[in-house]
Parts: C-alpha cells; structure tokens; sequence
C-alpha cells in the first residue's frame, strides 16, 4: 500500500507526520493556543466571554489553529465531579475533503503527509469550508480591532502542522509548548501504536471510557493525521461521531447529475417535439 | 424506528462550518439554471423557426450567465484571484468542473445572445463584425444548447458534495430539483418575452419543469430523514413554502391559459420564476441552518453507527 505522499507524487517522502492529542492528560493550559498563534502569526479573532467553562475560544477557525475545548461533567468520577480537558487540530486527513474539493490547487498533501493551504493562491472560494466534515477550515475575515492589518483576508486557513517547522526537522509550535505531553508529534505509525497501548494502558487501570479517535485507517476519512484519547463520546468535545469524507459518494453524485441532465435533455427536445406550436 | 431526538453537543456550537457564501450563490444557482434553460430553448427555437423565442431565450440566457458570472466573483473572498481557478482542472471539485464548464458554456451562449443583440440594431448587424456574429450564432447556440444540461445540473453535486447536513443527503434527487427548476423558469421567462402563438415549446417545458420539480422535491424530502427537517424551518420554510405556491401556480396558469391570453401568460411565467428562484434561495438556506444546528450532524451520524454495530457480524473491539 503506497503512502499519501507518494499517492500526491512526492517521490520517496519522509514518513507521515501527525499528532496524537491524548486528552486524559491535558490540563487546559491552552499552551499549545498561544504558542500556535505566535509561531504562525494568526492574528487575534476576538476578545469573548462565553460563558462555555474556561473556553472563551470557542471552536477551530481561520484565526485558531489550536482550540481547547472544557467540559464540567458534574456527577461523574471520584470526586462526583470531572473536567473534560481536549486541544482540537485539523485532522489533516487521509481523504481529505477540503483537498478535494479546492478548485485552484491552493490545498495540496505536503511531502509529510499533511494538508497546506498556500496563501498566494487561494481566492477564497470558500468550498473547503463546507466540505470539511470536522468545521475546521474557515475563510478569515477582516477583525475590524487591528485597524486592516490582519494578513491572508478572504482566504481559507487552518493549521499546517507548522509546515516551516517540519522542514527543518522541529517539532510543531503546540506539541513544542505542551508541558504534559498531552499533544505528541511524530510519525503516523507509531504514534497510532503509542495510542493504542495507551488506551490498553488506561483500561488496564479501569478507565473503560478510553477511546481513541481518527486512528483507524478504515474510517470515513481513511484515518486522520491527528488521532485523539477521548474519555467521552466524541460529540460531547464537538467532534462528528462518524465523519464521512463527502468525496467518497462523488461518482454517485456525477451519475444522478448526469442523469438529470440528460432528463432536461429530452425534455426539452419532447418540448419541440409535442403538440402544435 | 423513530431517530432518537437526544443528542449531545458541545455548548449547543455547530460541529461542520456552514458556507461563507452569501446570497450571491443562489442567485447564481437561479441564473445558472435559468440561462441553460433556456439555451435550450433558444436552440430548439432556431431550429423550428420561432424568431421572437430564440430571441427572447437567447438574450435571457445572455443576460443569466452574465449576471451568475459576476454572482461567482463577487462572491470570492478574494475577487482579484478569480482567474486562479483555471490553474487546474479537478475532477474532485465540483466547483473546479463547473468552472470549466462555463468557461465553455459561456461564450457560447454570450455569441447568441449577442447576434440578438446586434440583429436589433441594423448599423451594427449589416457591419462586418455584426454579419459574422450572424454567421457563428446559430452553430453556438447549439453548442450552448449541448452544455445547458450539465450546467443546470451540476450545481446540485455542488451542493451535495459538501459536509453541510441537508445539502449532502439531498444528492440523489437534488439535480432533478434544480433541472426542473432551471425548465421552469426558462419557460417562464420565454412566456413573457414571447408571443403565444411562438411559446408553446416554452409552456409545455415550464409545466413539465415545474412537474418535475415539485414531484423530485418531495421525494427527496421523503429520502432524507431528520436533515428535511430546515426546509421546513424559519426562513428557509417560508420560501420554500412560497416557492411552491408560485410554482404551481405557474404551472396551472402555463397550462391552462397560456396559449390563450398573453397577459396571463407572462404572469404565470413570473409566477415560475419567482417559484424557481425561491426554490433555490430555500434548499441554500435549508443546508446552511442544517450546518449551524450540531442535531443534523450528530443525529444521523449516531444512527449510521447504532445500525452499523446492530448489524455487524464481527464487532470491532471496544471503541
């Protein structure tokens, strides 16, 4: 089986980058928010109480890269009460539909595997926006507070898994920053293993809630470049609990389109066709 | 079984983003849909010798893609960059082949329209430029006429091939909607531009577009579980609703006293227009609610898992 690089034509890649973001560990420090944003010079999106715990994010956008999200569950766990903790990311998908569906090849798979906008030729079409099952790609809009100095308006943006970093053998800025290890980078295969017995470890100490997100390669994206070690059901940290790239119901689409087509068709030749005048 | 109505979500916050798009897209899908129309029934006009029908079809479908073309760039975040999309050609992109579509389409049907044009003013159509424009007008009105279907049909897959909930799971029917709405409304407009003795190809289209419609609309509500549900809602039901009050409407006065009354005529073709038009507006705002509510992400993906485990003969390991 040939790797997603190789599929997009890079000729002997390195492995395939991503991140594992283990949650049980995260202490909502939201390191990995600030360090994203200073690496990457993502402009300020807002200054915004939300009354949603300590999430005054709110969700993944064109100006956040990284969103921690913070869930009160009270009545569960030891202490009758228990804290979701969880840095969300673009998932930098196998099958990845904001790739698909860009119609100037401004996204494109890089020799890592990853998923990059490149700024200069985006025209903020906006189609990934929708297409991507996750709401993470966002076309920015101009934050009226930095007086028309925010960069790269109008265009789709999302991380890039600090693409500059990557070519220079570094760690991604948010991996770098978190103090727990709870956001880890490396090679897809073997942070899919690191996952894996993690889970087996966590359930070993009866943590049965442990799941992974994103690590099967079968799934409706054909696995994700970010994997993930939920204590909840997916949704209750806004993801989708079963995300289908749209792409993959494409050809079926183009033959309903067709054969619509070819009704109006005949319709309009049965139009000239039928009756007098 | 009845979906389960409990879902959880994260502060009640959409999961998929709804598209950044403005008016200015069903606008175009209208437009699109009302210039291929009637491309085809300038062409069928051209061929049966109804002069004022080409004419009035042709400048229609003139004025349809001129306006969708400026719609679609407007619409751009960053309009400057539009000539970007003809970097590359994507089968992938629905968008990407619909740019090129009309890339085709366009001149085309601009060659048309514009021998229409010229033939109105005789100093410019006995000129040099305004004979050849006469002598190309017919082949291109039969090229526009050979790719109208694909581009009224196509704007469905755009739609549909997208995460956004009540697009997506409208795919199977979604471009036999927008074909009968493209039908009826370049019936429809036909009927007002053109004489009743000339319009009868344009009736017959508009009943059968507006028949279509209504009927490939219904069962694709039937067809998609908890995500009709928005077209039902708010703004979006509202239009809807309108929409197939004028459509029917339409559809009856084409029908019934079209051939007879020309004023009659052109109301029920502006009531086809207008039915189109909101028929578009609706299913755009139906997909764009479906996208701000987490319910119509997270509950028919929910289902999709339960039956996927409830009919699984090997269960994979726990989750």
């Amino acid at each position: 089986m040939s790797d997603v690089a190789t599929q997009a034509g890079w000729v002997d890649p390195p492995p395939r980058k991503g991140f594992f973001t283990d949650t049980s560990v995260c202490i909502g420090c939201k390191a990995c928010e600030v360090a994203c944003k200073e690496w990457n010079g993502v402009p300020a999106d807002g200054l915004d109480l939300l009354g949603s715990s300590y999430d005054n994010t709110g969700a993944l956008g064109a100006s956040t890269w990284r969103h921690v999200a913070f869930i009160e569950q009270p009545g569960q766990g030891p202490a009758d009460f228990r804290w979701l903790m969880s840095s969300d990311v673009c998932k930098h998908c196998t099958e990845a539909a904001c790739l698909d569906v860009c119609p100037t090849g401004s996204l494109f798979r890089t020799e890592f595997g990853t998923v990059v906008v490149q700024d200069d030729i985006c025209n903020g079409c906006g189609y990934c926006v929708p297409a991507c099952p996750y709401g993470v790609i966002d076309r920015r809009i101009d934050d009226t507070s930095t007086d028309g100095a925010t960069k790269n308006v109008g265009i789709a943006q999302k991380c890039t898994l600090c693409y500059d970093r990557l070519g220079d053998g570094l760690t991604p800025a948010c991996a770098k920053a978190c103090p727990t290890e709870s956001i880890q980078f490396g090679d897809i295969d073997e942070l899919r293993e690191r996952a894996r017995s993690r889970r087996a470890a966590l359930h070993a100490d009866g943590v049965a809630e442990a799941r992974l997100y994103g690590d099967d390669p079968d799934d409706g994206v054909g696995g994700a470049g970010a994997m993930f070690l939920l204590l909840d059901e997916p949704e209750v940290y806004g993801l989708p609990p079963d995300p289908v790239v749209p792409t993959r119901e494409l050809p079926l689409m183009w033959r309903r389109a067709g054969l619509a087509a070819l009704t109006l068709l005949a319709g309009a030749v049965a139009a000239f066709a039928g009756g007098s005048r | 079984m009845v979906p389960d109505a409990t879902f959880t979500s994260y502060y009640e916050r959409p999961i998929v983003k709804a598209a950044p798009w403005t008016h200015d897209i069903p606008a175009y899908l209208f437009l699109g849909g009302l210039a291929a129309g009637s491309s085809l029934l300038a062409a069928g006009a051209a061929a049966t010798d109804r002069p004022a029908l080409a004419r009035t079809s042709r400048l229609g479908a003139l004025a349809g893609i001129s306006l969708s073309l400026v719609a679609l760039v407007h619409d751009l975040g960053r309009p400057s960059r539009f000539a970007n999309m003809l970097r590359v050609a994507k089968p992938t992109s629905p968008m990407s082949v619909g740019t090129w579509l009309l890339m085709a389409y366009g001149p085309m049907a601009g060659l048309a329209g514009a021998a229409e044009l010229s033939a109105a003013l005789p100093p410019v159509r006995d000129s040099l430029p305004g004979k050849m424009l006469g002598a190309v007008s017919t082949p291109a009105g039969v090229l526009a006429a050979g790719l109208a279907p694909a581009v009224a049909a196509y704007t469905a897959v755009l739609l549909a091939d997208t995460s956004t909930p009540s697009w997506r799971a409208a795919y199977r029917e979604l471009p036999f909607v927008f074909v009968g709405s493209a039908a009826a409304a370049a019936g429809g407009l036909a009927m007002i531009g053109a004489p009743v003795a000339e319009a009868g190809p344009a009736r017959r289209m508009a009943v059968g577009g507006a028949l279509l419609e209504l009927a490939m609309e219904h069962q694709m509500e039937q067809s998609m579980g908890i995500t009709a549900e928005p077209l039902h809602a708010g703004q979006a039901g509202r239009v809807m609703r309108a929409s197939k009050v004028f459509t029917i409407a339409g559809a009856v006065g084409a029908g019934l006293l079209g051939r007879r009354n020309r004023i009659a005529a052109a109301v029920s073709g502006a009531a086809l227009l207008a039915g189109s038009a909101g028929t578009r507006f609706g299913i755009f705002e139906a997909g764009q609610a479906s996208a701000r509510d987490p319910k119509y992400t997270v509950v028919p993906q929910r289902e999709r898992l339960t039956y996927t485990e409830e009919t699984s003969v090997t269960p994979g390991e726990g989750v």
